[in-house]
C-alpha cells in the first residue's frame, strides 16, 4: 500500500518532467560513449573486444548507481530538509519498512529507466550487447542496490553541504576505481581486493561477463543481493531515527 | 480523558524544552496553549503526535499509551504543524488525494474527501495549482484540509494563522468552530491571544518547558483581577493594575492624576501578567 502510494506520487513527478529527465539521464553516458567509445575506442582492442563493448556495461553499471543513488537521495533531502513534506509521512499511519521500499523501487525504476535509454543510444551507435535474464537482474540489483544507498545517505546526513561530501568521497571513487573503465587485472592485488569490497565492482564485472562471455558469476550476485539488503535495513534504522 | 501526559520531558543535551508536563484534556474540550516564544510549545505538540522521542514521562491518548509506531493511534489525529510541510510538486488536489493514500482511506472514499475539503476550506477553484504556487494564506488552508483528511478525533494547531489576512483567518476561525462542534477535541498553539480568547474552553499557559496555569479563560482572569486599571506612569511606562472589584478599582483611579483607563480584565492582559512576572 504505502509502495503504491509513493510510486503514485513518483509517477506523476515523472511525468511532469519526462523530457527534462529523459535528456539529463542521456547526457552524461552519451558523453562517455563519444570520448572513451569512439575518440579512444577505435584505437584500442581490449580483452579481445573493441574498446567500446568493453565499456558500455561498465556505463550501464555506473549510470543505474548514479540515477538511483540521486533519483533517492535528492527526492529524500527535499522532502526531508526543505520541503519538511518527509515529517508529514511520519505522522501518518504509515509503516516503515514499506515506505522505504516504496522510496527504494522508485528510485531503481528510476536507474532502470537510465540504463534503457543507454542500451537504446548504444544500439544507434552500432553496439548490439547480448541483454540475457542474468544481464537484467544484474541492472535491477545494482539499482536496487543504490537506490537504498541515497536513502539511508540522506537519511544520516543532516544539511546538503554533507550530501556534497558523500558524493565526492564515496559516489566519486567509485566512479573511477570499480572497474568501469579499465580492467582490473593490471592492479596490485591488495588494491585489486579493496576495489572488490565495493558493490560497483561487482555490478560492472558482472555485467561485462554476461554481455561479452555470456558467463555468470554467482559471487557478482551474492555480494549484489548482500549490500541492498545491508543497505536497505541500515536506511530503515535511520529512518526511525529522530528528525 | 483524551489527551493526557504524565511528567513528559524533552531534553535536548543539557537544555529542557519541555518540563515536566501533567495536562489533561477531555474529549469535546478546545484548549490553548499560550507562551512566549521558546516556551517549548512546538516541541510539546511534536511529542504528542509521535514526531519527537520523550525524554521522559508518558502520554496516553483515549486511555493509550501513545508512541511513535503507534499506527492506530496516529490515524485519529490530525496535525498543521508551525511550518508548511506540503508537497511542493504536487497541485492542491493530488496533495490530499496523496493524504488520504498515507491515511490508507478506502479508495471510494479518497476523491470524495477530498473533493469535500476543498469545498469546506475554500480551495475548491485552485484545486489544479500547484502548491508552491499557492498564496500563504490559501497554504495554510490547505494544511488544514491536509490534516482533517482522516475525520480526526484529535486535532493539533500549531499556529494555524500566522501571516494570514483577516478574512483567511476569520474564515479559518469558522472552520475550527465547525470542527469543535462535530465534537472534535482541539489543541491550538498561537500567539494572538484574540484567537484563543474566541476559539478556546481552556488556556494552558506555557513557559521555559513548563505549563503553569490551565484553567478557562474567565477563571484566569478573575483570579488577576476582574478589572485592570491602565495608566501612563511619571517613569514613562504604562502600568497595569488588576482589582477583584470595580470599586477598588474605582477608588485607586480617583487617587490618580495622570490620565487612565478602567476597564475588564482581558486574557491579553493575563497573559501579559504573566509573561513578565519574573520582571515585577
Ligand atoms: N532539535 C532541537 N535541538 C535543540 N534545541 C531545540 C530543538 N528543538 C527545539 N529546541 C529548543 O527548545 C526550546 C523550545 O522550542 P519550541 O520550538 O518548542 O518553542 P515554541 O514554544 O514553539 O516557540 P515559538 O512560539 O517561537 O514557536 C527552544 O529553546 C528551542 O531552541
Ligand atoms: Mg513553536
Amino acid at each position: 500500500m504505502e509502495i503504491m502510494t509513493i510510486l503514485w506520487r513518483e509517477f506523476i513527478f515523472f511525468k511532469r518532467r519526462f523530457l527534462r529527465i529523459t535528456l539529463s539521464a542521456v547526457v552524461s553516458p552519451l558523453l562517455y560513449l563519444i570520448a572513451f567509445g569512439w575518440g579512444l575506442g577505435s584505437q584500442i582492442n581490449y580483452e579481445g573486444h573493441s574498446y567500446m563493448y568493453f565499456i558500455i556495461p561498465g556505463i550501464i553499471a555506473l549510470t543505474t548507481m548514479n540515477t538511483s543513488f540521486s533519483a533517492t537521495s535528492i527526492r529524500i533531502n527535499i522532502s526531508k530538509l526543505h520541503e519538511k513534506s518527509f515529517e508529514y509521512y511520519l505522522t501518518s499511519p504509515v509503516n516503515m519498512y514499506m515506505l522505504t521500499l516504496g522510496f527504494v523501487i522508485n528510485g531503481a525504476l528510476r536507474g532502470l529507466y537510465a540504463a534503457s535509454l543507454i542500451l537504446i543510444v548504444a544500439y544507434l551507435f552500432g553496439v548490439k550487447l547480448k541483454i540475457t535474464l542474468a544481464f537484467i537482474i544484474i541492472c535491477i540489483l545494482n539499482s536496487l542496490l543504490f537506490a537504498a544507498f541515497g536513502y539511508f545517505a540522506s537519511m544520516v546526513i543532516d544539511s546538503h553541504y554533507e550530501m556534497n561530501r558523500f558524493t565526492t568521497f564515496v559516489m566519486l571513487p567509485m566512479t573511477f576505481l570499480c572497474g568501469t573503465f579499465f580492467s582490473l587485472d593490471k592492479t596490485p592485488i591488495l588494491v585489486k581486493n579493496l576495489i572488490y569490497l565495493l558493490p560497483l565492482t561487482h555490478a560492472s564485472q558482472g555485467l561485462r561477463a554476461v554481455a561479452l562471455e555470456g558467463n555468470v558469476q554467482i559471487t557478482s550476485f551474492i555480494v549484489l543481493i548482500l549490500y541492498t539488503v545491508i543497505f536497505y535495513f541500515c536506511g530503515v534504522a535511520a529512518s526511525f531515527r529522530e528528525m | 480523558m483524551m489527551i493526557k501526559t504524565e511528567k513528559l520531558t524533552k531534553k535536548y543535551g543539557d537544555f529542557t524544552a519541555v518540563n515536566h508536563v501533567d495536562l489533561q484534556v477531555q474529549a469535546g474540550e478546545f484548549l490553548g496553549l499560550l507562551g512566549p516564544n521558546g516556551a517549548g510549545k512546538t516541541t510539546l505538540i511534536r511529542m504528542l503526535v509521535g514526531l519527537a522521542k520523550a525524554s521522559a514521562g508518558k502520554i496516553y491518548i483515549n486511555g493509550q499509551i501513545m508512541g511513535r509506531n503507534k499506527g492506530d493511534l496516529k490515524g485519529m489525529i490530525g496535525i498543521v504543524p508551525q511550518h508548511i510541510n506540503l508537497d511542493k510538486e504536487l497541485t492542491v488536489r493530488e496533495n490530499l488525494l496523496f493524504c488520504a493514500k498515507l491515511f490508507k482511506l478506502p479508495k471510494e472514499q479518497r476523491e470524495k474527501r477530498a473533493e469535500e475539503l476543498l469545498e469546506f476550506v475554500g480551495l475548491k477553484n485552485v484545486e489544479k495549482r500547484e502548491s508552491q504556487k499557492l498564496s500563504g494564506g490559501m497554504q495554510r488552508k490547505l494544511m488544514i484540509a491536509k490534516a482533517l483528511i482522516n475525520d480526526p478525533h484529535i486535532l493539533y494547531l500549531d499556529e494555524p494563522t500566522v501571516g494570514i489576512d483577516l478574512t483567511a483567518r476569520r474564515k479559518i476561525w469558522d472552520i475550527l468552530k465547525t470542527m469543535k462542534n462535530k465534537g472534535k477535541t482541539i489543541m491550538l498553539t498561537t500567539h494572538y491571544i484574540e484567537e484563543a480568547e474566541y476559539l478556546c474552553d481552556k488556556v494552558a499557559l506555557m513557559d521555559e518547558g513548563k505549563i503553569f496555569y490551565c484553567d478557562t479563560p474567565d477563571n484566569l482572569k478573575i483570579k488577576l483581577g476582574k478589572f485592570t486599571l491602565e495608566y501612563f506612569n511619571d517613569n514613562n511606562e504604562t502600568e497595569y493594575r488588576y482589582f477583584k472589584s470595580l470599586e477598588q478599582a474605582k477608588q485607586e483611579a480617583g487617587l490618580l492624576e495622570n490620565e487612565y483607563t478602567l476597564r475588564k480584565t482581558s486574557l491579553e492582559d493575563v497573559f501579559y501578567n504573566f509573561t513578565n512576572r519574573k520582571v515585577n
